[in-house]
């Protein structure tokens, strides 16, 4: 049995994250949703100062806006659209003799207007671009979403639906970088603060095909991507529980947002994995929270 | 080549300025080149040359300019025929 799996049926049986039978899709406990929580409430204290606009999507959105995104083009294998059955009264009894016999009944269901959010800020850019220019000092935003990202595995740090905390800055080339950079910083701190081993390191996103393979050089040679790294089912092959994301100013010219002089905003975001932290928690610490450092337990619960 | 590689600059390269004003060593980049464009355009010169990027040439510096990517691919060309 590998370091993955029996981390993994540990986590299962003491109730911490609950099997529904699919691999990366997992229920959690109350304990696994407290630490999730005290976790947050670190980054409000670490970052509520800097006047971020808190919005909350739901963990779909706009199918239109995913299509705009460009994401098919960077990540079809990871990508999860929402499907209805639309027919009438005769395909639903076909739908449900196909069912019985156990037949594939899911080839007529239809697209709908959903995609599952595949990163928290994804909503975000068409909407701030709807309001128009941006304020002088551009935009900062704080967003929290369960996302969806079509990768089965066993490994506990590997979930298919999972929280991804995340604030976006939008403004010049020096602003986001400054941002992105800051948080670089306080990550470390963060994370050393409640005892965690910590590496940043470049890196890229797990773009697709050969096509994906040149993206993905790119991304590094122009370090557009740091990723924070923290020992959780391999020590040679850390997970990455933060990312920072410069993009450019990507985003800001395919949504056409602009700052108040009228020029291209740039865009940088931070993420930080929940589940993934909580993880990482759970695996240093050990999995009863009664027996976790004191230094720990005082920065998590005061 | 030099011909090939312009025609599939403007096919693909998406660029908001004529080739003809794009000098060989002028930064493509600069010049508006995207790195959704650079992927299609790789694919496009692999097809019109009948050759394959290797992972170590997959990467911004071999797209840089019209004679990087001349060098790039002649490079992959003589590979193929020193082996």
């Amino acid at each position: 049995m590998d370091m993955q799996t029996s981390f993994l049926d540990r986590l299962f049986e003491t109730g911490l994250l609950i099997d529904t039978g699919v691999d990366g899709l997992y229920g959690r406990s109350g304990q696994f949703e407290d630490v999730i929580a005290a976790f947050e409430r670190m980054i409000d204290a670490t970052g509520g100062g800097d006047g971020a606009e808190a919005m909350r999507f739901p963990p779909g959105m706009n199918r239109a806006f995913f299509e705009t995104s460009g994401y098919m083009k960077s990540f079809p294998q990871l990508a999860g659209t929402v499907h209805s059955f639309c027919g009438n009264e005769l395909d639903h009894m076909s739908l449900l003799q196909c069912m019985e016999v156990g037949d594939d009944w899911t080839k007529g269901q239809e697209a709908t207007e959903i995609v599952l959010t595949p990163a928290a800020c994804y909503p975000l850019y068409p909407t701030i671009a709807k309001r128009g220019r941006l304020p002088k000092g551009g935009g900062l935003f704080d967003l929290q979403s369960y996302c969806f990202r079509h990768e089965p595995s066993k490994d506990p740090a590997r979930q298919q639906l999972f929280r991804m905390r995340e604030y976006v800055c939008m403004g010049t080339e020096a602003d986001v970088t400054d941002f992105r950079q800051t948080w670089m910083d306080r990550g470390v701190e963060m994370m050393k603060s409640v005892g965690l081993e910590v590496a940043i390191d470049v890196a890229n996103d797990p773009f697709f095909g050969r096509a994906g393979k040149m993206l993905a050089n790119n991304q590094r040679d122009q370090n557009l991507k740091f990723e924070l790294l923290i020992p959780i089912t391999s020590v040679s092959k850390p997970t990455a529980c933060m990312s920072f994301n410069y993009h450019q100013d990507a985003f800001g010219a395919k949504w056409g947002i602009h700052l108040d002089d009228g020029s291209v905003a740039h865009t940088a975001c931070v993420g930080f994995g929940l589940e993934r932290i909580a993880l990482a928690l759970f695996h240093t610490h050990g999995l009863d929270v009664k027996e976790w450092p004191a230094k720990v337990r005082k920065a998590l619960w005061g | 080549m030099n011909e090939t590689i312009r025609g599939l600059l403007t096919k693909l390269g998406g660029l908001p300025v004529s080739l003809d004003q794009l000098a060989d060593d002028a930064d493509l980049y600069a010049a508006g080149l995207s790195s959704f464009a650079s992927v299609q355009l790789m694919l496009g010169i692999e097809e019109a040359f009948d050759i394959e990027f290797p992972d170590n040439l997959l990467n911004r510096k071999s797209f840089a300019s019209i004679a990087a990517i001349e060098k790039t691919v002649q490079s992959i060309i003589d590979a193929r025929e020193a082996a």
